[in-house]
């Protein structure tokens, strides 16, 4: 197997054709938008997202029911170049309580010219999960709630 | 061959989470870890022992040294996971980022 210096995270780069301001906005205060309604561990159906934009705050799901999931700390509040939360869902998809057990998430924003954004994604600590890895290969493709993906989706 | 409990007592312990940490960035032998870390030789090749155990870390000779590195096997899983959940996404979000105006006033007022 290959050896990675980076072993215990993982990058993806995207392209954006929008002003850097406007990808950032897009990803943290309109993450519903583009989030795919189908990830969460909501009991009942997604019914919708918030990002708390500021240091302390959380991402939040909500869902039909009325129940909450706040499942990530945002860490880094930088507007319009530099975001960073926790992700405090452990590998047999619970929410984790002991922030030394959760993983962290940077995106950056750099502006490459006034139309177009380049957006790094780092997702690092993964580690820190470090009991359930064989779980998690267990669990793949049934651990996000799919229960009424179709609704939300249809509903826009 | 990874132990579910061996991998949890693994790394449960801070100094142990440390090390496989540091043979994250790079590979190491054990003077090399007892010098960058607060952690006398003897106690590093106890830990490295567990590790070893607990199928995080594995080791071969370089001449007269033995350098200890991170078995990417246990952590591939989670690793190609996340690689492909963060790439869906982030193709969600460009679709999205990328829409007109009149898209973005819409996000604007849900929030």
């Amino acid at each position: 197997m290959t050896t990675q210096l980076q072993t215990t995270s993982v990058s993806t780069a995207v392209e954006v054709q929008a002003p850097v301001e406007h990808a950032f906005r897009v990803f943290t205060e309109g993450i519903g938008s583009w989030w795919d309604p189908g990830h969460h561990i909501l009991q009942a159906g997604l019914a919708e997202m918030v990002f708390e934009p500021r240091v302390g705050g959380h991402i939040i799901d909500r869902g039909t029911d009325g129940s909450e999931c706040r499942w990530a700390r945002v860490l880094a509040y930088e507007p319009p170049h530099r975001v960073c939360f926790s992700w405090d869902i452990n590998l047999s998809w619970q929410l984790e309580a002991d922030p030394a057990k959760t993983s962290e998430v940077e995106v950056t924003f750099t502006a490459d010219g006034p139309a177009r954004t380049q957006v790094l994604l780092t997702h690092r600590h993964l580690d820190r999960h470090g009991e359930g890895w064989e779980g998690m290969r267990d669990a793949l493709g049934s651990g996000w709630s799919l229960t009424h993906y179709a609704e939300v989706a249809e509903r826009g | 061959m990874t132990n579910h409990v061996a991998v949890l007592t693994a790394l449960a312990d801070p100094t142990r989470r440390a090390i496989f940490e540091r043979l994250a960035r790079s590979p190491g032998a054990v003077g090399e870890l007892a010098r960058e870390l607060p952690v006398s030789r003897p106690a590093v090749s106890q830990h490295l022992k567990v590790l070893k155990e607990a199928g995080l870390v594995t080791d071969h000779a370089v001449g007269t040294r033995r350098v200890y590195s991170v078995d990417t096997a246990g952590i591939a899983a989670i690793r190609d996971y996340f690689e492909q959940f963060w790439q869906q996404s982030l193709d969600r979000f460009r679709t999205a980022a990328s829409q007109p105006v009149q898209e973005t006033q819409e996000i604007q007022e849900e929030t």
